[in-house]
């Protein structure tokens, strides 16, 4: 590992050791500071009327009898509001001509998805407020609802279809490409797949990244409290210093007029990641009637009204040489947005665009996007963001390859990945993967698993004809995090940048608080990053305060997402503890009286070199604090305000190997073994690194097997209670063997890379690929996600032919292409 | 209005209440034990979970009224004189917890596990807390705490 040997490895007190979490005593006593625990004298509260249709005009609304219910406030319609509640935005335009439909908080005279709010109750109680919903008479007259992410991405005036806005006279909303031989950073892709027809493999398939739901545990709420001098939001939000900024740009409110604080906040996996109709109304009401106000949804309809994620169609096309040698990979997406383009949702198919090359040295690539409307709920960033369904894509793709040229996936990985010693790497899509080993993690990987013994089962289980087959699943991935260069985000027309922000208080006793822009909520900044600065400013892990989640507090900030607040935030926190130290050190020389240049920096202490002559840092702390004998000039602070922009997306990679149980008789699959060896570089807390990927490969099985918002023909939710969107239990998952190799990054001090979304990422094609591999022999090779009992079935019933034996499907199998021929894939990407 | 009497994290309150508060609602709303929470509204993520006479039930799934006359426990009723209780203590050890908010819940059920069976099998752990989402952890955790909390409960009463 060229690129690691070159860079030391961090040896402080407090980085890499499994530190328990400072959040955790308020945790688990139950002191905690949830938006929905926050009541205020004389707050209000607020439920909405939502519209039971996809698609409807709303044709009158009834208010008066609300109105007159007990303790009701006020009724509000669109109507009432539509000059002044603006329109959510959209801070990702993906191509100047983007179709972006108005995004009104509450619809005014067309309600677009089943969920949307068109009328808000405000009462005096919770309870008042819902039962006056109830009375809210809505009048609709339905419209034809685009449902089909196909159909609807076909639909035109002229033809028809359906259309999430007639107004726009499309469902397209925008076309993205990424080709490497307009780039400069590859080949032509169509002249490697028309040599590979030739002479060569070309490898055919269609797969769906079905609709998911965040479901985060706590649902949103949010209070607003307009009665101060600055008016206060405290909400359920991954966001505060976003939704700050674009709080004042829709609205008109002065940005130092507005708090936005994020308390205790229950998970978010991106569906968090959104500035909200429901904070817009409580703004909106709170400044309307002078009085604090509330709302905090219900899971119904967090499940309806949250943003979803993933809902793509991926068309794939990629072509090799007869060894199996990549030569090319094309990609054609459809990706559904759901009514509204939200506030990155456009983006989300352009976060993966640069990874469905993964960890290969694929020479030409092409990929293109088209983002559709419908009538249902807007899409955005679900945890991994467009870098999953990449994953999904190429690593489904991949083991299609192996089979088709009959040897082992991780076979056809090896032959095709980038060797350590070809680090720094620039991809086919002109990102410089900076470090990896890819062969480390892989035979540490096999090592775990035990990979050869499962091979010799399966095979034992295949000539017995058992009727629970074994599959094995590889998932060599990659995935660029540590959102973000904001050189890059400017390219791609993002509306913001990736920098983050940390600030060092140096307290006269000797304690640091460390503010930072990083917005927990339930990953542990506040123990992983006192490890940082006790290592780097050399105090004790105790007497680090990490305060974040209040833009009064936190100034300044970039929030929580993309793996990014350890590699960006926490490069932001060694820069702004370094401030400090450059400071003291001034102060320290004056104080012992030495050169500066004499003096040495460590264990928290300065010392003159060669003498026993120094000083602690809390000291000059105090001595800065009192100010009575600073050198001239110098000011008498040692705060510090530090801020970091990446140079560089961060590679984090990793192999993951799942066995799974396929019973062919009923479908059903059990999870047998999964391992996992992640390279993510330095660890500053190996203990909340693996219950980051203890629960992010959790999150990737559960879209492999349960997880599927579905919606009916009309387009209602169908799924939309814990009843039936399958969230894993305990008892449905099992225990997963760990570990990790190490490649610093190269591209921030501590050498470390994101971990948030790393399991997520991973996982999904792991499991499906150990589905396919366990029924590969009866002719199987694709089966849509969720790889239900019944979808698994049919697909082992399809192959069979509808019947037969196993030995007689074997023998089909081995006859026939493996290429279906997909049914309507004229949409995909035209 | 219904007039109710019971005990809460040991101490005696009295309340009159409307027939259809639900328990999680007055522990939250009159009591202010906000440590309970609320994270669905078809009793399937436990996150609301209490002991009622000594059993865990879903208080979203109690009202108020059915409480009348019984001892209820909340997460805030578990540590004792500042002490955790071991099966707390375990969560933090085994960080069994990322967000938080299912935590209440399923510490609650975790101690309700370990009353009927104090020395579980990985299986039963996961079958026991089988009515109790998480979406952060992915359970691998929680299965640890629970097993050291066996460890030391056991330890504890031999």
């Amino acid at each position: 590992m060229t690129a690691t040997q070159e860079r030391p490895t961090e040896t402080g007190r407090e980085i890499g050791r499994d530190r328990r979490r400072k959040e955790d005593q308020r945790l688990i006593t139950g002191r905690t500071r949830w938006t929905d625990n926050i009541t205020l004298p004389g707050m209000l509260h607020v439920a909405m009327v939502r519209s039971p249709f996809a698609h409807a005009r709303i044709a009158g609304i009834d208010t008066s009898v609300a109105q007159e219910s007990p303790n009701v406030v006020t009724v509000i319609t669109g109507a009432d509001v539509a000059d002044e509640q603006g329109s959510l935005p959209n801070a990702w335009p993906i191509t100047p001509d983007q179709v972006t439909p108005a995004h009104p908080p509450i619809a005014v005279d067309r309600a677009t998805f089943a969920g949307e709010i068109v009328a808000v109750v405000v009462a005096r109680s919770a309870a008042a407020a819902r039962d006056a919903a109830e009375l809210v008479d809505v009048e609709y007259e339905e419209l034809p609802a685009a449902v089909d992410l196909k159909e609807a991405a076909q639909a035109t005036p002229e033809n028809g279809g359906a259309l999430a806005h007639p107004e726009l006279g499309t469902n397209k909303s925008a076309f993205w490409v990424f080709d490497s031989a307009t780039a400069g950073t590859g080949g032509n892709v169509d002249e490697a797949i028309e040599k590979a027809r030739d002479d060569g493999i070309v490898i055919e398939r269609e797969y769906r990244q079905q609709r998911l739901i965040p479901a985060f545990m706590e649902p949103r709420s949010t209070v607003v409290d307009p009665t101060g001098e600055q008016i206060t939001m405290w909400s359920a939000t991954q966001i505060p210093h976003i939704l700050r900024f674009l709080l004042a740009a829709v609205t008109g409110v002065s940005e130092s007029k507005i708090r936005v604080i994020a308390p205790d906040v229950g998970g978010g996996f991106g569906g968090k990641l959104q500035t909200t109709p429901e904070e817009f109304i409580v703004f909106l009401l709170a400044r309307r009637l002078g009085k604090p106000v509330k709302y905090t949804e219900t899971r119904s309809e967090s499940l309806v009204a949250a943003h979803h994620g993933r809902d793509q169609w991926q068309k794939l096309t990629l072509s090799a040489e007869k060894d199996g040698t990549v030569t090319g990979f094309k990609v054609e997406l459809l990706a559904d947005l759901g009514s509204h383009v939200s506030l990155i949702g456009g983006g989300v198919p352009v976060l993966g665009a640069f990874m469905f090359n993964a960890i290969y040295k694929f020479p030409a690539y092409r990929f293109n996007v088209q983002t559709v409307l419908t009538n249902k709920t807007w899409t955005d960033a679900y945890r991994g963001a467009g870098r999953p369904e990449a994953t999904y894509a190429v690593e489904r793709m991949m083991d299609e390859l192996a089979a088709e040229v009959g040897v082992d996936p991780l076979q056809i990985r090896e032959k095709n990945w980038i060797t350590h010693d070809e680090f720094p790497f620039t991809s086919v899509c002109g990102l410089e993967y900076d470090s990896g080993n890819y062969e480390a993690a892989t035979a540490r990987a096999k090592e775990m698993f035990g990979y050869d013994e499962l091979r010799a089962e399966q095979k034992r289980r295949r000539e017995s004809g058992d009727p629970v087959q074994l599959g094995i699943g590889v998932s060599t991935f990659t995935e660029m995090c540590g959102l973000a260069p904001s050189r890059v985000l400017g390219s791609l027309d993002y509306g913001a940048g990736g920098w983050e922000h940390a600030s060092v208080r140096m307290l006269p006793t000797g304690k640091v608080e460390l503010l930072t822009g990083a917005s927990a909520h339930g990953q542990g900044h506040e123990t992983a990053f006192s490890q940082i600065v006790a290592d780097r400013l050399g105090v004790a892990f105790e007497d680090v305060e990490v305060l974040h989640g209040d833009t009064a507090i936190s100034h300044k900030g970039m929030d929580t997402y993309g793996s990014r607040s350890l590699v960006v935030g926490g490069e932001a926190v060694v820069k702004a503890a370094d401030k400090v130290i450059e400071k003291a050190k001034v102060i320290a020389a004056h104080l012992l009286e030495a050169s500066a240049d004499d003096l040495e920096f460590a264990g928290g202490r300065f010392q003159v070199k060669g003498t026993d002559q120094g000083m602690a840092i809390g000291e000059i702390a105090l001595a800065t604090f009192a100010a009575h004998n600073l050198p001239d000039g110098v000011e008498p602070s040692l705060d510090s305000d530090a801020t970091f922009d990446p140079v560089n997306f961060n590679y984090p990679h990793g192999t993951h190997l799942c066995a799974m149980e396929v019973d062919t008789e009923t479908g059903q699959v059990r999870m047998r073994k999964y391992a996992a060896c992640d390279d993510i570089g330095n660890i500053i807390n190996p203990l909340i690194v693996s219950g980051q990927v203890h629960g992010g490969l959790v999150q990737g099985i559960a879209q492999a097997l349960w997880e599927e918002a579905v919606y009916d023909d009309a387009g209602t939710l169908v799924s939309g209670s814990f009843v039936d969107y399958l969230l894993p239990t305990a008892a449905d998952t099992i225990s997963f063997d760990l570990d990790h190799t190490t490649s610093p990054a190269t591209t921030n001090t501590l050498g470390t890379k994101g971990v948030g979304e790393a399991g997520t990422i991973a996982s999904t094609p792991a499991v499906v690929n150990a589905v396919v591999d366990a029924v590969r022999h009866l002719g199987v090779n694709d089966v849509r996600m969720p790889c239900t009992p019944e979808r698994v079935w049919k697909a082992i019933n399809d192959a069979r032919g509808g019947g037969g034996d196993v030995v007689a499907a074997e023998t089909e199998a081995a006859a026939a292409p493996h290429f279906d021929a997909a049914e309507g894939t004229e949409g995909a990407g035209r | 209005m219904t007039r109710i009497q019971l005990t809460v994290d040991g101490d005696s309150v009295s309340d009159d209440v409307e027939p259809r508060q639900l328990l999680v609602q007055y522990l939250r709303e009159n009591l202010g034990k906000t440590g309970t929470v609320v994270g669905c509204d078809t009793s399937n993520c436990g996150a609301c979970t209490v002991h009622l006479d000594g059993q865990s039930v879903k208080a979203c799934n109690v009202l108020a009224v059915q409480a009348d006359g019984c001892d209820v426990t909340t997460i805030e009723g578990l540590a004792r004189n500042g002490a955790l209780h071991p099966v707390q203590e375990a969560f933090r050890e085994c960080h069994g917890l990322q967000c938080g908010f299912c935590t209440p819940g399923m510490i609650m059920q975790s101690l309700d596990l370990l009353k009927d069976n104090p020395d579980p099998s990985e299986e039963e752990i996961r079958l026991g807390l089988e009515g109790n989402l998480c979406r952060c952890t992915g359970y691998h955790n929680i299965v640890r705490s629970v097993q050291q909390a066996a460890g030391t409960l056991s330890g504890s009463a031999s």
